[in-house]
């Protein structure tokens, strides 16, 4: 029942992630944050069987971390994206596969370009202008559909943003609680309110 | 098979051949992109089609690319299409008991220039058709289109037609094949 969405701009990528920690029927928590930062302009957005979230996500950090401390570079979002799928199509095939999906997005220093990369629990990888993980996915896609441009500035981006959560408030049968939005461009990561 | 949509064909012709793919990206009735890469270049003259699970898809395009690369670095000289064939046949037959779902069609021309097409189930059982080979979620359509549009000794120009209306028609009548194609040309 968790919900990511993704979506680049002009020079930007923007995401938005609920904030729901389930278990079966119960909330535990309603201000989860479900994504790192790999570095100053990538974050992972994930969902997936907790527990496997958490420890693949820190898995992907703590590499890309360390592949940037050991070669004196930071990591692209294609190249951060392409490990990334790497190891969740090596974890399919072993005796206990992660159950996560994820989100990367982020901003590319090198060519000034938003990226974004959708993965899920068996390691398909696909860039995308937006993008979406969760039955939410089903109620947001369309309206993405009609509304993105690949030039969109951040405040467009935040009112589509807007009219997806507004639709998953009145259409999907589960109330999320809460979403977080975060913005990756040039400056690295920010959270922002919409 | 079913779970990511996506089809490809090869065709044959006089001194040439055909590769195509669709180019969508789903899970199962959900299209998530129309931009999703199947038909990946080997050699200017030889290429490789990968229908089926998207995750295989990638991971053995990826396994075929490295081992590609090797051969020309240690024979010196471009991989052939039937050697490119017997590779991809025994990578695939090493899974023979926890197979990638992935079907690879190869279309290529020889050194002397002569077309080769080959088809494989996912296991790796080789097929040595001369006319066209096809897989992936329209099989059965495309069957029937290439057996009704194909014939011998077509110029590369009708070959592509012959091959883009085939792949068209029978994308149209599958729900998680289409959203634009792509052909290449040898």
């Amino acid at each position: 029942m968790e919900f990511l969405l993704g979506m680049t701009g002009k020079d930007f990528t923007l995401t938005i992630s609920d904030t729901a920690a389930t278990r079966s029927i119960i909330v535990f928590k309603n201000d989860e944050d479900k994504s790192l930062e790999l570095n100053k302009h990538v974050l992972m957005l994930y969902s997936g069987s907790p527990g496997d979230t958490l420890h693949f996500a820190e898995y992907i950090q703590r590499n890309v971390k360390l592949y940037e401390i050991k070669n004196g570079i930071e990591l692209t979002p294609k190249a951060t994206a392409t490990f990334t799928r790497r190891e969740m199509a090596t974890s399919l095939r072993s005796r206990k596969p992660y159950n996560v999906n994820l989100l990367i997005a982020g901003y590319d220093v090198t060519t000034s370009l938003p990226h974004l990369y959708w993965i899920d629990h068996l390691g398909t990888n696909a860039t995308m202008p937006y993008a979406a993980h969760g039955y939410g996915a089903f109620y947001t896609l369309g309206i993405l559909d009609k509304y993105h441009r690949p030039d969109i500035s951040l405040d467009e981006a935040k009112a589509i943003a807007k009219k997806c959560i507004e639709e998953l408030k009145t259409r999907f049968f589960i109330n999320l609680s809460g979403f977080k939005v975060k913005v990756s461009d040039k400056d690295g990561i920010r959270e922002i309110e919409i | 098979m079913d779970y990511n949509g996506g089809t490809v064909l090869a065709m044959a012709g006089k001194n040439c051949v055909v590769v195509g793919s669709d180019k969508r990206l789903g899970v199962q009735n959900l299209t998530l992109s129309t931009e999703f890469q199947k038909v990946f270049p080997v050699t200017e003259k030889c290429y490789i089609a990968l229908p089926g699970l998207a995750t295989d898809v990638q991971t053995l395009s990826e396994l075929f690319r490295l081992k590609c690369n090797m051969y020309k670095l240690r024979e010196e000289r471009e991989i052939e299409p039937l050697t490119l064939a017997n590779m991809i046949s025994s990578t695939l037959y090493g899974r023979r008991f926890g197979p990638y779902f992935c079907e690879p069609i190869i279309a290529g021309l020889d050194k002397n220039n002569k077309p080769h097409i080959y088809g494989m189930d996912l296991i790796g059982c080789l097929n040595f058709p001369d006319d066209f080979a096809v897989a992936g979620c329209a099989e059965a359509a495309l069957f029937g289109m290439c057996e009704s549009l194909w014939e011998p000794d077509l110029e590369p120009d009708e070959l592509f037609e012959t091959a883009s209306q085939a792949l068209l028609s029978a994308a149209d009548r599958n729900s998680i094949v289409g959203w634009g194609a792509v052909i290449h040309t040898m």
